[in-house]
């Protein structure tokens, strides 16, 4: 699909492209450069040495590695995060897909509605975690005599309800924008054919939506996997580190350790290996069952 | 050509955005990384003084509460890295030892009152104790008359639950409770899994005759931290299953006459003491060792460092200002009156702190000090992250007090190693 994008277009216009792509490219490579490669390069150096400083280092080969294989509370936090990433892609996804479903339905108000529940998306990670603590706290020191710091399932169960309140207005754009481009034609030579809601749903509107649903499935998991601000503000890993996500679990063993922090470094090779694999191995399925592939 | 062009705009662009890092300077500069964000105002305004006074630049950064060594660990590494920082005891004089410069000689060290103040490691002196501070049990004498009780009737463990748990039974009528709310949030946490817990270890760390800091712990004492912990939670302001709440907010609830005691410490002086000058009291926290003998719980957790890798220029600016600040007339009015710091030096003004005072009457009196040995703790965010989840479970009827022994012992083990690693 990506291949064709130009194809509409004149042959002045191609040559105009391939002459100014550098001016737009270069901004954005910089950038690239500056906030990711080099600090990802310098990441991967690190995480071979013994540092508390980046002036004072020593090289320590693959110990660090080892360390985090022998350390329990990373794949612990592993386990935790994929059962969560899980979970929030499937009910971010399901429920961002039903409202936009619906809000493409011409019901009254319905821009209304998509404002507002787009807004929690503007708000940060951190706000939301400390606004949703508050919430869930009072209700469930209420209701069931615990709260959020005690109980680790509440704990779980609160990241999944933030974390989605959070998303949903965001991959709710991508949906209506893709299901108000679904061909006109073809739902109508459906109906003529004699299809129900379901079947249309079904054979016609997921698989032309497929694009944005592999988007927003894309999104969505590596989302989960990199969750932090809100697990920090909401639960901050209590009770006893059982609701500490991977983001946190490194974050957590780079400023705890006062002598080496060079295993939170090599947990953070790991997880952005991790992440990257999942995430293209994730692509590759959805895109081959994309409509024109 | 047109292609170069734009590659030459485009690199001017970045070049521009580069440009203005580059300011000189000819005298050394100061800049102090503050630990204590209650105090950030009154040192933003004694390093404007400094610098119209004498034209030395003085920065003063504060990181916010429980952030310092995220923060110290960033900027340390900067060309303009802090000249100034804060170590916080033995543990933190051990991270941070490569960057502290030996200040043995320095005007700063030979202005304080005692040796007690210095961080030391053999004879070489890393850090300059700039606050000494005590905390015990803040009382609101008003409300205990009330209940029918004197300060003074007040001497041991037993005293102190007595009449706590007389307040719990007539809490309807007399309209308040005996103690403020044991908040395990993280903003209040330290007060219990800190401080509370130094009494333990104190008696721990007499006992076995320990220097320094011990690879294990016994738990001799828990049993009494337990009782202590005990009282505090079943006669609070609110029940122990909302302990970990956000919402608990000890220094209000005592501002508003909602609870007899306190605990907390001189720091908290400007806080609470709308409720007046003579109503406030301050009880030593009892644990039923030696109650007749113990006084209040007072030492130092702040150090100052000099930056060792900083410029000669900026190390002596450095200690050129801290020298002024110590001895200066405006250096230590700020220090005791702005900032309410009861510091050790020999020049130091008297602060206007009631807590304070009564600090010192214990001590005329001959009481002995619970020194804070909290400073000794291995990996002190990992252990005491682990006794508050043990607590609160405890606490709100979910965990057993087993758990909170493991966390307070084993867990000290476990950190030791670990720091060791």
């Amino acid at each position: 699909m990506v291949k064709n994008t130009t194809s509409h277009l004149g042959n002045h216009q191609k040559k105009a492209i391939r002459r100014y792509a550098p001016i737009f490219l270069f901004p954005t490579f910089i950038a690239f450069v500056i906030g990711f490669l080099w600090p990802f390069i310098w990441g991967l150096y690190l995480s071979f040495f013994r540092f508390r400083t980046l002036s004072k280092t020593t090289f320590v080969g693959f110990q660090n590695y080892v360390k985090v294989l022998n350390d329990d509370s990373f794949l612990y936090s592993f386990i935790f995060t994929l059962v969560f990433t899980l979970i929030s892609v499937l009910v971010i996804n399901l429920l961002s897909f039903t409202v936009a479903f619906f809000l493409t339905k011409n019901i009254k108000g319905s821009t209304v509605f998509r404002t507002v529940f787009f807004l929690p998306n503007l708000i940060g990670g951190i706000v939301l975690g400390y606004l949703w603590k508050i919430i869930l706290d009072a209700l469930i020191i209420k209701y069931l005599g615990s709260s959020l710091a005690l109980n680790a399932a509440y704990g779980f169960i609160g990241l999944i309800i933030l974390v989605s309140w959070q998303q949903i207005g965001y991959f709710m754009i991508i949906y209506i924008a893709a299901l108000q481009n679904v061909p006109h034609e073809h739902i109508e030579a459906a109906k003529i054919d004699g299809a129900n809601g379901m079947q249309l749903l079904k054979n016609i509107t997921i698989p032309a939506v497929m694009p944005s649903i592999t988007i927003c499935t894309f999104l969505s998991l590596t989302n989960g996997f990199k969750i932090f601000d809100q697990n920090l503000a909401l639960t901050a890993g209590k009770p006893y580190n059982m609701t500490e996500m991977l983001a946190l679990n490194i974050y957590n063993s780079f400023y705890e350790s006062s002598t080496n922090m060079g295993v939170g470094q090599a947990k953070a090779v790991i997880f952005f290996i991790v992440v990257v694999v999942i995430a293209l191995s994730q692509l590759y399925f959805t895109r081959s069952r994309e409509v024109g592939n | 050509m047109k292609k170069i062009i734009s590659l030459l705009l485009c690199l001017a662009f970045v070049v521009l955005l580069f440009a203005g890092c580059g300011a000189k300077e000819t005298k050394g500069r100061v800049y102090y990384l503050n630990f204590k964000p209650e105090q950030d105002s009154a040192w933003q305004a004694l390093a404007n003084e400094y610098t119209k006074q004498t034209g030395v630049e003085v920065k003063v950064v504060t990181a916010s509460q429980g952030t310092y060594e995220q923060t110290l660990l960033a900027e340390i590494d900067k060309t303009e890295a802090p000249t100034l920082f804060q170590i916080n005891g033995p543990v933190g004089l051990e991270a941070w030892k490569d960057y502290a410069m030996d200040l043995s000689g320095s005007a700063v060290y030979n202005e304080l009152i005692s040796d007690d103040f210095a961080l030391k490691d053999g004879n070489k002196v890393y850090g300059v104790a700039y606050v000494y501070e005590t905390y015990g049990l803040i009382t609101n004498k008003k409300l205990l008359e009330k209940a029918g009780y004197e300060i003074d009737d007040i001497n041991s463990f037993n005293d102190l639950k007595r009449i706590a748990e007389d307040i719990t039974k007539r809490k309807a009528e007399l309209g308040f409770s005996a103690f403020t709310s044991s908040s395990l949030a993280s903003s209040s946490s330290w007060r219990f899994s800190g401080h509370l817990a130094n009494i333990p270890l104190f008696y721990e760390f007499a006992d076995r005759e320990v220097v320094g800091q011990p690879t294990a712990l016994e738990g001799t004492y828990l049993k009494n931290f337990k009782a202590l912990w005990d009282l505090y939670i079943n006669n609070a302001t609110i029940e122990p299953n909302t302990i970990t709440s956000e919402q608990n907010d000890a220094a209000s609830e005592f501002k508003n006459g909602m609870a007899v005691f306190y605990q907390n410490g001189t720091w908290e002086y400007d806080n609470i003491k709308s409720i007046g000058e003579d109503n406030i009291g301050f009880l030593p926290i009892f644990a039923g060792v030696n109650d007749r003998e113990q006084g209040l719980c007072s030492g130092t957790e702040n150090y100052w460092a000099v930056n060792n890798e900083a410029s000669n220029q900026d190390k002596i600016a450095t200690l050129d200002f801290l020298k002024w600040v110590v001895t200066s007339e405006e250096g230590t009015t700020a220090l005791a009156k702005d900032m309410g710091f009861t510091a050790p030096f020999k020049k130091a003004k008297e602060v206007d702190n009631k807590l304070a005072d009564i600090a010192d009457d214990y001590i005329e009196d001959g009481k002995y000090s619970v020194v804070w040995l909290f400073t000794t703790t291995p990996n002190v965010d990992v252990w005491r992250s682990d006794l508050v989840d043990a607590l609160a479970a405890y606490s709100a009827g979910s965990g057993k007090w087993d758990a909170v022994e493991k966390a307070f012992v084993d867990g000290w083990e476990t950190q030791y190693k670990a720091s060791k690693q």
